[in-house]
């Protein structure tokens, strides 16, 4: 497997690019960017934290992103390299490769790509190829995408292809169709409307062959989605649905059902005031492109996620996994900046978020008395939409303020109540749903202009899972360069004694333009990181971190 | 073993980066198509100030510093545009999760910055942002002439220093 593309003519061509469009009749330079990142761990065993022996003692992420431009042409490569991969991440992720690679044409209205791509059709109900470093995930298309602009306001793609497993590829083949029409953008009536109007629809289809020795199973399976956006003045309304015909996998439990999916969403922004509503109901809509594949593996679908994404320690420590064989869910957010030199703007002003979700079950009874829900080979359950499910998976309250107090002091301060149901979100039954209160004060203090601090104060109560935790981060910034920081978690309220640990971290760094270097000691705690509703474990370790990343 | 040559991968690779910065000539934006707040589709190539520096900024609404990175511009926005006659602009690579939070979000925090969406990443990988905030300055022929990424309390003077650079290099 390791250095495979290094053998193959078209990874050569790619490298070969530039020499070929430069030798065109072309005045134009070509432009050169990229990127690298390196992370690098070395791990101790702690069996009081969980941390398991590593055998290699040290371990390593790494990879290198080229892009060339020249006039109409682009190419790319991405050389990725797991030494062996850090703890946490897929252990398929092994050796060195260049997984990643293309060369596009762009021109006259007609973009062809050849080679591996990230693509997403709507809100990516039905098709979303992307890449998420963090939680280990790219499932990039290797094949061909072409892109067609008739005319003004009307965009046509299509695609097919094979996706990213690791190093390899998955064995289904997955083709896709999607166009786009802007109204006020085609007809020139419409051109200065106050209504903008663009709709669109998607048609995805995968195959893969059938060899189970029990169920006839279908080879193609068909996806299709629609989609309706306006927009007029301070208000925008945005609709998606998609329907997928039934497609028994593992996920699913075998069963033949369709599936669809609904997603509405709101917003309403003026100057100083912002509020977005939303809602879904999803039902039975894993679509992967093998469907005997599980985790995060060969997804082509993506369900967009409505708890909010949140980035303090804590308030993102209980995070919501979407529930792709069905959930119904809403969410709000309110966002307000009281006027400054006001009595509660304060000399700077003051901006409020309120935010609320709520993710329920979706309702499913059985289809007749001798099929039990979701029971293989069958139809699996009818989901009436008049109905709500009864269960809570999800639900968060949360508000913040952020404010300015003076020329040297910043303050930032939540507050968040969390339901969150381990049965379900953990698959691990029996264990009930969490409550956990917590509160979070961010302090920014700057003693002059090449100085500043940092502090976090936060505090988690809860009296399931490992109970209640508290923690403390100072951060110094000098000449918003360097920075030093030190931290600490403690989970004093474990019913185990010996389990109330203070997870210390210190950590130090430099930034310069785009380059960065970052260096931490310390004990990090179990847990899970999620993006966008996909969501990781991450084991405990304890040892070394080395980061460096580099832009140009 | 494994170990020391995964290190000296690393070495090269970062040498390759560093020669292949020299390589870089033409410095004009790519060509990318991206949206308006309103979903109307819009163009890289043709972001204008006229003949003045543009600031384009990644961001997105879940990431932390870079919300303090808008915050402190803004406070300071008026000043600069008077100053400098300089424009920030603002490409937000939330995805389908949180897209739809982004004109509520920057309505709400009253930024006056020109705002657009990034949804797929396109526009963010072919400028080969890794992470974000990721800040690029643009003179005012409109060509990159600096980057930075991160942000530390007090960053947003870096960004400024380089602007007046520019402006002082163009009379």
């Amino acid at each position: 497997m390791r250095f495979k593309y290094i053998n193959s003519p078209y990874f050569w061509f790619v490298l070969c690019l530039p020499l070929f469009t430069a030798a065109q009749e072309n005045n134009q330079e070509g432009r050169l960017s990229g990127n690298f990142q390196t992370d690098i761990q070395y791990y101790n065993a702690d069996s009081l934290i969980g941390a398991a022996e590593v055998p290699e003692k040290l371990l390593l992420n790494a990879f290198a992103n080229f892009n060339y431009v020249k006039g109409p042409f682009s190419a790319g490569l991405r050389f990725e390299s797991y030494q062996n991969a850090l703890v946490g991440f897929d252990p398929r992720y092994n050796g060195n490769g260049i997984p990643y690679k293309y060369i596009s044409y762009n021109n006259y209205g007609v973009e062809v790509t050849a080679g591996n791509f990230y693509e997403q059709f709507g809100s990516g109900m039905v098709l979303r190829s992307y890449e998420e470093k963090n939680l280990g995930i790219d499932n990039a298309i290797e094949g061909i995408r072409l892109k067609i602009k008739p005319v003004e306001g009307i965009l046509i793609k299509a695609l097919a292809g094979n996706q990213r497993l690791y190093f390899e590829k998955g064995v289904g083949i997955v083709r896709g169709v999607d166009a786009d029409f802007s109204v006020n953008n085609i007809f020139e009536r419409f051109k200065d409307k106050k209504t903008f109007v663009s709709f669109g629809g998607s048609f995805v289809s995968k195959y893969q062959q059938d060899k189970d020795p029990v169920y006839i199973l279908p080879k193609n399976v068909g996806a299709m989605a629609g989609r309706l956006n306006i927009s007029r003045g301070k208000i925008n309304l945005y609709s998606e649905y998609a329907y997928k015909i039934n497609d028994p996998c593992v996920v699913n439990n075998y069963i033949y059902k369709p599936g669809d999916a609904l997603y509405i969403s709101a917003s309403y922004a003026q100057k100083g005031l912002g509020i977005m509503v939303a809602a879904k109901r999803i039902d039975n809509m894993d679509f992967r492109s093998d469907r005997s594949a599980t985790a995060n593996d060969l997804q082509i679908n993506y369900m967009p996620a409505l708890s909010k994404q949140h980035v303090y320690s804590f308030s993102s420590m209980y995070p919501y996994s979407t529930q792709t064989n069905g959930e119904m869910g809403i969410q709000s957010e309110l966002t307000y900046n009281i006027k400054k030199n006001t009595i509660l703007g304060g000399k700077y002003g003051t901006s409020v978020t309120v935010n609320f979700s709520k993710i329920n079950s979706l309702y499913k009874e059985k289809i007749n008395d001798t099929t039990e829900i979701q029971q293989k080979g069958t139809l699996g359950y009818s989901a009436p939409w008049n109905k709500m499910g009864k269960e809570s998976y999800f639900q968060d309250v949360n508000i913040s303020l952020s404010r300015k107090i003076n020329k040297k002091l910043r303050a930032f301060v939540m507050y968040m109540n969390q339901l969150y149901n381990i049965d379900v979100i953990e698959d691990h039954p029996g264990e009930g749903t969490l409550n956990a209160q917590i509160g979070i004060v961010d302090l920014s203090y700057k003693f002059n202009d090449n100085n500043s601090l940092r502090t976090e104060w936060q505090y988690l109560a809860t009296k399931k899972d490992r109970g209640d935790w508290a923690m403390f981060l100072a951060e110094y910034n000098l000449k918003s360069t360097w920075f030093v920081a030190m931290s600490d978690q403690y989970n004093l309220g474990n019913t185990d004694p010996n389990k109330r640990i203070h997870y210390l971290n210190v950590s130090a760094g430099i930034t310069k333009n785009a380059n960065r270097v970052a260096i931490t000691y310390g004990k990090q705690r179990e847990g899970v990181v999620c993006i966008g509703g996909v969501c990781r474990n991450v084991p405990a370790t304890n040892g070394f971190l080395i980061t460096v990343s580099s832009s140009f | 073993m494994k170990n020391i040559i995964a290190l000296c991968t690393a070495f090269i690779l970062s040498i390759g980066l560093i020669s292949a910065q020299e390589l870089q000539s033409n410095k004009k934006l790519p060509a990318v198509t991206i949206k308006t707040l309103e979903g109307k589709t819009a163009n890289s190539s043709d972001f204008n100030n006229g003949e003045k520096p543009i600031i384009l900024s990644f961001w997105a609404t879940w990431c932390r510093p870079c919300l303090k990175e808008m915050t402190a511009i803004s406070e300071v926005y008026d000043d600069w545009t008077e100053e400098t006659g300089v424009k920030l602009i603002a490409v937000s690579i939330d995805d389908s999760k949180t897209v739809r939070n982004v004109a509520p979000l920057v309505s709400g925090k009253s930024w006056n910055f020109e705002f657009y969406l990034d949804e797929n990443g396109d526009f963010k990988r072919a400028m080969s942002v890794n992470t974000v905030p990721h800040t690029f300055i643009l003179n005012g022929k409109g060509e990159i002439v600096a980057q930075f990424t991160a942000f530390g309390e007090g960053g947003e003077k870096k960004l400024i220093e380089k602007v007046r650079e520019i402006i002082s290099k163009d009379n």
